[in-house]
């Protein structure tokens, strides 16, 4: 560890803010795509389910004979 | 080869080569990612220079050899796409194309941010950060042309075209620090001889850009799956797929599902 103490990790020598700015926002960056990239994968299977679904409800409509 | 090869250009075994990759990619590239910025940060020795301002290496440098190479992949993909007509190419230069952005605004930012207290400046319009911004402007391109079309394929092909192009933007990049007079230093570890870097700094920067392209495939194996699901949407394979999926998470669910 080449830091004596929290606060002196923190500090980061007083370049903290230049430090702490460039981690905390490429992380961040990192963590939003594949957040984003996981949800979209979500969504899409369940389009893909709402759309069976869909599907299936028109096949039925059509099997019933048509009331007058 | 070819034979061995040519399955893989069907959006089905693509996506399912995808889900075997996916885990490993994602495991280890957030193991290394979280090692070695921890390594990185507190453990590796200050700068006899830059004190601890120096420790954005390891976030500056990774982001920016994976913007080129990305970028390179991306091109890559184009080429195999026009020439050969391969549909599944165009997707993975789509699936590229916003994990190269990302990198590309790491890359500046935290450039940026490294330029104030050595510098003395957030930004310089110089030959490096303005050719590095363009890259950034060439990604974006790549993906809202891809987007403008109508029709995925000709999309693909607009977007394919201007991704190759911009492909003369790269040595521009790698050399700007050469050719002009730049506050940009030159390279340190890819140049002839030996990297000019201790031992002990050089280790951790070394694992953290392993980490950044193992992490940066996993999103793209991610996002290349969903470019596959999307086009292909209506086929009976993603249908299929799609239930499984559903009865593997929610097994119980199924039989009070309206369906």
């Amino acid at each position: 560890m080449h830091f004596a103490s929290m606060n002196e990790f923190v500090a980061m020598g007083g370049y903290g803010l230049y430090v702490w700015l460039s981690f905390g926002l490429g992380l961040l960056s990192v963590a939003i795509l594949w957040l984003s990239s996981w949800s979209t994968k979500k969504r899409l299977f369940k389009q893909v389910l709402r759309e069976q679904v869909r599907q299936q409800r028109i096949q039925q409509a059509k099997q019933q004979p048509v009331k007058p | 080869m070819w034979k061995w090869l040519h399955p893989y250009a069907k959006p089905e075994r693509s996506y399912q080569l995808c889900q075997t990759l996916l885990p490993w990619f994602a495991v280890l590239g957030g193991l290394s990612l979280f090692v070695g910025t921890m390594w990185g940060l507190a453990f590796a020795p200050a700068d006899y220079q830059q004190g601890d301002a120096f420790r954005i290496i390891y976030i500056h440098v990774p982001s920016a050899i994976l913007s080129k190479s990305l970028y390179c992949t991306m091109a890559i993909a184009a080429f195999v796409g026009l020439v050969w007509q391969v549909k599944t190419a165009f997707m993975a230069m789509v699936a590229v194309a916003p994990v190269g952005a990302m990198v590309t605004f790491v890359s500046l930012i935290t450039g940026a941010a490294w330029g104030k207290p050595m510098w003395g400046t957030w930004w310089e319009w110089d030959a490096r950060m303005t050719s590095q911004l363009i890259l950034l402007f060439l990604f974006v391109g790549v993906m809202s042309l891809y987007k403008s079309f109508e029709d995925a394929q000709q999309g693909g092909k607009a977007a394919g075209v201007m991704a190759m192009v911009g492909i003369i933007n790269l040595p521009i990049i790698h050399y700007s620090v050469e050719w002009w007079n730049s506050l940009h230093q030159g390279a340190t570890i890819l140049k002839m001889g030996k990297p000019s870097m201790a031992p002990d700094m050089l280790w951790p920067l070394l694992l953290c850009i392993v980490s950044w392209v193992l992490v940066s495939s996993a999103i793209f194996l991610l996002r290349l799956q969903n470019e596959i699901v999307r086009r292909e949407i209506k086929r009976p394979w993603v249908v299929e797929l799609a239930l499984q999926n559903s009865k593997q998470q929610a097994p119980n669910n199924m039989s009070t599902d309206r369906g």
